[in-house]
């Protein structure tokens, strides 16, 4: 069983994410858990976001590999808790994004009980353009064409890029 | 041809409304909390789901509409962060068997929290009603963006230790995107109460249009006040105080005058208590999923 168990961490691990498809749901830390119990495969994913519209997509592609890899009996489970951060992007996942145009994000802000702090002024964030490497960019919208990006441009060689947000 | 498209389904058209999604709280345990009254957990999950549903709705209404692409792209964005809650908020309500008069009407196929979302009349949302107000112009959307956002996330932060796990889960997930919508409408009405003259004068008119919305907030109705009691849900007294330090500090340093504090009464959109807006929202909102209940595609 370890070894077919082993298949089906292998089989699930190369599925990607459908708006991310240069990083697998491993590489974007979505990924929570593969194991069996009996004779089935129960697979865990988390949403990024709680209104990510990929996680049916995601579902369906982790029952279709593993089904064509010979994996009849398929249960995929959702995880709530603890909530998906960025941080748990892999350090090869931030490379692919990199290699894609897409600048990784930072560290997460640190996650505290009491009342989350307000924060007027502009973005702290920084990212480093990905095509040319210049650290001169500068944020142009919070928000972009998916709920995990922002919009950044550099202002060494012009070209705008997204930015993975740090969450 | 159609039914060739049909059988390229697996022969089950899917419902031609809903996502198509498999059930959000898949594989999440959604056991009721000991000596917790079910109907209780699923009304209370109802208020919150509804507050987020509303209000993405209003915020949708700007795409194609508003100022410039990048605000557009951002309002949808914090709508889409919201549907979320709402779909695992309404979806929470469902697995208690919260459902009001929504089964009646929505066939056996449609998931809960669509029969919520689409079949239910305005008498049986429990939204506040500081977010089913109509949008008025951009100053007051992100007027009361922030007024929604710092609200839900004073409450969605002290909910992250709620005795429901399903529901500390969904605080826990939603206060990271709350913020980033909070901080984001902060930095508009900053911009425009400090702005031009036009700005300030639209910044101002929609300060004085939302305030008197904010009295609806922080009453609790009876069932908060069973489920607070339970280490279940936040009384919304609670929050007062922190909600109003962060308004006051926004508009001051926005150079805008902050109305008087509505004095608190009982919350009417809690109880059901809507105006005609609420109503002609969801005319649109539910429309087309009335007209053809059984619609596949």
């Amino acid at each position: 069983m370890t070894a077919v168990l082993a298949d089906a961490r292998a089989v699930a691990a190369t599925v990607t994410d459908p708006e991310l498809p240069m990083l697998t749901l491993a590489d974007l830390g979505v990924l929570r858990d593969v194991r069996a119990e009996g004779g089935t495969v129960v697979v865990e994913i988390t949403p990024t976001y709680s209104g990510c519209p990929a996680m049916g997509v995601m579902r369906a592609d982790l029952v279709h590999a593993l089904h064509r890899a010979g994996f009849a009996d398929v249960d995929v489970r959702t995880v709530l808790s603890p909530a998906w951060s960025t941080d748990w992007i892999s350090d090869e996942g931030r490379r692919k994004l990199a290699a894609g145009g897409i600048a990784p994000p930072g560290r997460a802000p640190v996650r505290t009980a009491g009342p989350v702090p307000l924060q007027l002024g502009p973005s702290r964030r920084t990212a480093s353009c990905p095509q040319c490497g210049s650290t001169d960019t500068e944020e142009v919208s919070e928000f972009s064409a998916t709920a995990c990006k922002a919009m950044r441009r550099c202002r060494a060689c012009l070209e705008p890029f997204e930015h993975v947000k740090e969450i | 041809m159609y039914d060739a498209l049909d059988h390229a389904h697996g022969g089950e058209g899917q419902w031609a409304f809903g996502t198509g999604f498999d059930e959000p709280l898949a594989g999440v345990d959604t056991t009721v909390p000991d000596g917790l009254d079910p109907a209780d957990l699923g009304a209370y999950c109802l208020m919150l789901g509804d507050d987020a549903l509303v209000l993405c709705q209003r915020l949708t209404q700007w795409v194609t509409a508003a100022p410039e692409l990048e605000e557009e792209v951002a309002l949808a964005n914090c709508g889409l962060d919201l549907l979320g809650q709402a779909r695992l908020l309404l979806a929470r309500a469902g697995s208690v068997g919260v459902l009001g008069r929504s089964r009646a009407l929505a066939t056996d196929s449609i998931p809960d929290e669509d029969a919520l979302a689409y079949f239910r009349d305005s008498d049986e949302f429990r939204n506040c009603l500081l977010v089913e107000a109509p949008n008025g112009d951009f100053g007051q959307t992100v007027v009361r963006l922030l007024a929604a956002s710092t609200w839900r996330l004073a409450v969605f932060s002290r909910l992250r230790g709620s005795r429901d796990p399903v529901l500390a889960a969904i605080a826990a997930k939603g206060v990271p995107e709350l913020t980033y919508h909070r901080d984001h409408a902060a930095r508009w009405v900053l911009r425009l109460g400090d702005g031009t003259a036009e700005s300030h004068r639209r910044a101002q008119a929609g300060v004085d249009a939302v305030w008197p919305l904010l009295a609806d907030l922080f009453t609790a109705t009876d069932v908060e006040t069973r489920l607070t009691a339970a280490g279940v849900a936040v009384d919304p007294a609670d929050v007062r105080d922190e909600v109003r330090d962060v308004l006051t500090l926004v508009l001051e340093r926005a150079t805008l005058t902050v109305p008087p504090w509505p004095a608190g009464q009982p919350s009417r959109g809690r109880l059901g208590q809507h105006g005609p807006e609420l109503t002609a929202l969801l005319a649109d909102l539910q429309g087309l999923a009335r007209e053809h209940p059984a619609a596949t595609w």
